[in-house]
């Protein structure tokens, strides 16, 4: 690579790796958090750690096949259930803690935080 | 719409609709057990047209090559041309021994007419003259001469009760797979390990726990068997000669019900595991038996420390009624 070409965002956090390394960092979070924890309760983990690698993925800016309509009807039966901003509002917590977690630089983080954010209007079905 | 041809006649395919439901939907007598894409009794060929990737996940590659696929979990996005599968994916197996473990778990022994080359803890599927089909997990190791399964009998279960009350040594069966990735993969010999089953999730372990040991396995290893009552438990006195000899193993007969008098833990097994182990970063753990209990006693050691990729289950999932 040349000194001069810009890494990704997916490059500057560390690729696949630093998804595998956050994937249950942040799901044991979210499972714990008392405000979002009832959504996932029925749901298979093996499943779910799949699912959740693949948002990583996303918001980490990395390759994904996500859709704003797989994300409106993956999401439309827990909007049935109450999904609203202050789920997402806690889920992009949750994944600032995280990163942290794992000593990424605040800049790196305000960056994942607002593609995670693009996803809003699609998960809530606006 | 798709369409779907499978013996010379075409079927429209429904919104969403398996290859197997429209083949049942059309009063085709086809094959089939879990319709969860596990048990691969529904298993057939295209010869023509694309399969999703769903339909073959967990299939041998060179099956996948060939077209073979789950029709119950398969949901074609244009036209496929399909086909039953013939006794080539079969083996055919001989019962050898059938030992009752207990009141209700009777001990299946099978020798297959070729090799079968397997894991110990992941299962096969029994299939019958006229297709009925169930799953069973391998208790045996692959260097044991015959293959081990421990067949709980079901209230009016076709297959345990025909183990049961029917079959005698000698019979005749064909079998399907090995599947499942549920096994003890070698590597890593020093960490702790954490098997926990109910019922004949007692099986897999079983299998599981002695391929560990025959791999030199030497971290601690950890068997809890659960059962309502104590005569729901089996292979104790096996299980506790087994510990015995190897100082790092421990066995932990768990009933929901008696008295630890009898040297059994007593109360909900996740409740007895965790208590005893309420850390488990680094550990591996294996869950097998009640589909309930093996989602939640998952997330359960997960939220205990334990690493995603380091918990191997397997739900016991059951027959599906006929529709």
């Amino acid at each position: 690579m040349q000194p001069t070409t810009e890494q990704s965002l997916f490059e500057q956090l560390g690729g696949e790796a630093a998804v595998n390394a956050a994937v249950d960092i942040f799901y044991r979070k979210v499972l714990s958090d008392d405000r979002i924890k009832h959504f996932f309760d029925d749901v298979d983990m093996d499943v779910q750690i799949a699912k959740q690698k693949a948002f990583l993925t996303m918001a980490f800016g990395g390759p994904s096949n996500y859709t704003g309509k797989d994300l409106r009807t993956g999401h439309a039966h827990l909007m049935e259930r109450g999904l609203n901003d202050s789920h997402v509002d806690a889920v992009i917590e949750l994944l600032g803690e995280s990163l942290r977690e794992l000593n990424v630089p605040e800049h790196l983080i305000a960056k994942v935080a607002a593609i995670a954010e693009s996803a809003r209007a699609d998960v809530l079905s606006r | 719409m798709p369409v779907l041809r499978y013996e010379g006649r075409s079927y429209a395919l429904q919104a969403n609709e398996s290859v197997l439901d429209a083949l049942l939907r059309n009063g085709v007598r086809a094959a089939y057990s879990c319709k969860a894409g596990s048990c691969g009794s529904c298993l057939m060929r295209a010869t023509e047209g694309v399969v999703p990737a769903r339909a073959q996940a967990g299939l041998k590659d060179s099956w996948k090559v060939r077209g073979y696929f789950l029709a119950c979990v398969c949901r074609p996005e244009s036209d496929l041309t399909v086909t039953t599968v013939g006794p080539d994916v079969q083996l055919g197996a001989t019962i050898t021994a059938l030992d009752l473990l207990s009141h209700n778990v009777m001990r299946v022994r099978l020798r297959c007419d070729a090799p079968l080359d397997f894991r110990a803890g992941q299962y096969i599927t029994i299939v019958r003259e006229g297709g009925l089909a169930r799953s069973y997990s391998i208790a045996s190791l692959p260097d044991e001469s015959d293959l081990e399964l421990h067949v709980r009998k079901i209230a009016g279960g076709k297959m345990s009760g025909w183990l049961h009350e029917v079959a005698k040594v000698g019979d005749r069966v064909s079998i399907l797979g090995p599947s499942g990735e549920c096994f003890y993969v070698p590597g890593k010999g020093d960490q702790p390990m954490l098997l926990v089953g109910t019922g004949t999730g007692l099986a897999p372990l079983y299998g599981i726990l002695r391929d560990a040991l025959r791999h030199g396995h030497h971290g601690p290893i950890h068997l809890f068997h659960g059962a309502l009552h104590k005569n729901g438990l089996y292979l104790v006195e096996e299980l506790r000669r087994l510990a015995e000899m190897h100082r790092h193993v421990a066995y932990t007969p768990t009933v929901l019900n008696g008295s630890e008098s009898d040297g059994m833990a007593v109360g909900p097994i996740d409740q007895v595991v965790l208590k005893r182990f309420p850390k488990l970063n680094g550990w591996r753990g294996y869950i097998c038996g009640d589909p309930a209990l093996v989602q939640s006693l998952k997330k359960k050691l997960f939220l205990s420390g334990m690493a995603s990729r380091d918990i191997y289950s397997d739900a016991f999932l059951p027959s599906a009624q006929t529709p």
